[in-house]
């Protein structure tokens, strides 16, 4: 399977902290890869590495066979890599179908859909890149496909948090993302409702095609919905493999697991 | 249209306040779409005076005073200057962005002071006004300036509602709110940022060329930070709940200051300040928000 996105020897250091130590890695095309360590161990600074947040000091990111390591963040949005939080980033004063609607304008607008300054109705005509129909429709499926329906004219600053965690994830399919980097999907959220959350936020987000990497600690949720596993341990990948194999990793198993299941109990 | 004809019944120090209200109006209305994108702008005089000196420069080296050209001129010496200095402004948010802004207008308002050819510290007089190359009759002017004025912020009113529903007006709340989100939904923040405070300079720009051909005579206080000031009272004065909240926002503002002045040539700022902190108190959302909660009661109860 051809590789989607290819990390090599990335290395970024904060002082006397390092953060990525060449890291390497190639994700394969409609794959679901788990990223696991714990707390600095430089999971998120490889998702903002590839998100164009940061900066790699050495190596470089190809992305469908482009290099991106000196984009920033808005280009690559716009080639298809979207990221969602892991503190929900919202527009608080907007209501939840607002925060949609200025995602798919921003969408028009960058596809030359009549630009920033087209008049009102390209909102209702105009087919939304990815999605080939208008708007509305747009906005309406993704809610839909994320159980926010309901929500649609609530105020996005005062959701409950597990409902601001869904919208922070719904709001980067607008673009209809090809590489989706998810930061702790199913952080705050009950455990109980862990496995439902996921399973319907992969299930929207493998419908419309997109390549998932995704940020989890919980140990459970990995090896059911992860394909393959990256083990993150002071800013090297220690291991790379499928959960079964990964998880059952010693060095995993030190440095990962046992003190993901210590920091559970 | 009500405006226009009832205009003519208008005594004449009436015609003057409410075409002063409507140059400071068309200022408001740029910082409105301004803080609707999370910022204030301590320094819109600038783009006033500006306005204001390149209608007053046409006539006093062109002999043009056509006020549909000096209206125009105004604009586009404000819109220049701003697509400029927007390359600076547009990286600063918050504090850094309210008090840059307000340094570049006493920097001209400086420049203007020590200049000469331009009237120093007491300005010139402005040609009286033309329109269309014909002068109207002296009983007329007031009229004729009232007149355009209420046209051309009637138009530039409806093009900034119609700037509202456009990918880039949705998008200044959002900037506000959220930028790191707004970048990484695919936007440009200070591109859209830039865009907005051209536009707002354009406004100020129209409106300090109106002020200028209504006064008849321009100075250097045009860019004082205090007339800068003045703009931002009548924002939150109105509310940023529509295009016609700066408007109403400017007439309440000079028949307040007006009277005021009337009253008490010597303590009228104290009555000013007094009707500001009694409307940030009882309506934080400006005056506008009396008429967003009349018109859903009637909508309730029609």
């Amino acid at each position: 399977m051809p590789a989607i996105l290819d990390a090599r020897g990335l290395c970024k250091r904060f002082g006397a902290v390092t953060a990525a130590n060449e890291v390497s890695a190639a994700i394969e095309k409609d794959t679901v890869v788990g990223l696991i360590g714990t707390n600095g161990a430089g999971k998120t600074t490889f998702i903002n590495m590839i998100t164009g947040y940061l900066k790699p000091e050495r190596g470089a990111i190809e992305y469908e066979g482009r290099d991106i390591t000196a984009l920033p963040p808005r280009e690559i949005t716009r080639l298809g890599i979207c990221r969602s939080f892991q503190i929900p980033q919202l527009y608080g004063s907007l209501s939840v179908w607002e925060n949609m609607m200025v995602g798919i304008g921003i969408v028009l607008a960058n596809a030359g859909q009549g630009g920033f300054f087209a008049r009102g109705r390209i909102w209702d005509t105009r087919p939304v890149p990815g999605y080939g129909r208008p708007a509305a429709e747009v906005a309406e499926h993704i809610l839909e496909r994320f159980g926010l329906a309901d929500y649609r004219h609530r105020n996005a600053q005062v959701l409950p948090g597990g409902v601001r965690k869904l919208l922070d994830i719904a709001l980067t399919m607008v673009a209809k993302p090809r590489l989706l980097l998810l930061d702790e999907p199913t952080s705050g959220v009950s455990a109980q409702e862990k496995f439902g959350i996921m399973q319907m936020v992969l299930e929207a987000v493998r419908a419309e095609g997109a390549t998932v990497l995704f940020v989890e600690h919980d140990m459970e949720v990995v090896s059911r919905f992860a394909q393959r596993v990256l083990a993150f341990y002071d800013g090297r990948i220690i291991a790379d493999a499928a959960p079964e194999v990964a998880l059952a990793d010693p060095e995993v198993r030190r440095h990962v697991v046992g003190r993901a299941r210590a920091a559970h109990a | 249209m009500a405006l226009l004809t009832g205009g003519l019944f208008l005594p004449q120090w009436a015609m003057f306040i409410v075409t002063i209200a409507f140059a400071k109006a068309l200022v408001a209305l740029g910082l409105m779409i301004l803080l609707r994108a999370g910022l204030i702008s301590f320094g819109q005089a600038l783009y006033y005076c500006l306005g204001a000196y390149a209608a007053g420069a046409l006539g006093r080296f062109l002999g043009i005073a056509d006020i549909f050209v000096q209206m125009l001129a105004g604009a586009a010496a404000a819109g220049i200057a701003a697509f400029i200095l927007g390359f600076l402004l547009a990286k600063y948010r918050g504090i850094f962005f309210g008090l840059l802004s307000l340094a570049l207008s006493m920097i001209l308002y400086g420049l203007l002071v020590k200049n000469e050819t331009l009237g120093s510290t007491d300005g010139f007089n402005i040609l009286p006004s033309t329109l269309f190359g014909t002068r109207p009759g002296p009983a007329w002017v007031r009229y004729a300036v009232l007149a355009s004025a209420a046209v051309v912020s009637l138009g530039l009113a409806l093009v900034v509602h119609r700037y509202l529903r456009t990918p880039l007006g949705r998008l200044a709340p959002a900037i506000k709110d959220n930028e790191i989100r707004v970048e990484y939904m695919g936007a440009s923040a200070r591109y859209a940022v830039h865009v907005i405070y051209v536009v707002a300079a354009v406004l100020a720009g129209v409106g300090g060329a109106l002020a200028a051909t209504t006064v008849g005579h321009i100075d250097p206080d045009m860019a004082f930070w205090t007339t800068s000031g003045e703009f931002i009272f009548i924002t939150i004065l109105a509310g940023t709940g529509s295009v016609a909240a700066p408007f109403a926002g400017a007439l309440i503002y000079e028949i307040i200051h007006t009277t005021a002045y009337d009253l008490s040539p010597n303590t009228w700022q104290l009555s000013l300040g007094a009707a500001l902190l009694i409307i940030i108190v009882f309506l934080p959302q400006g005056l506008w928000s009396l008429v967003s909660k009349m018109s859903t009661r009637y909508a309730r109860h029609p």
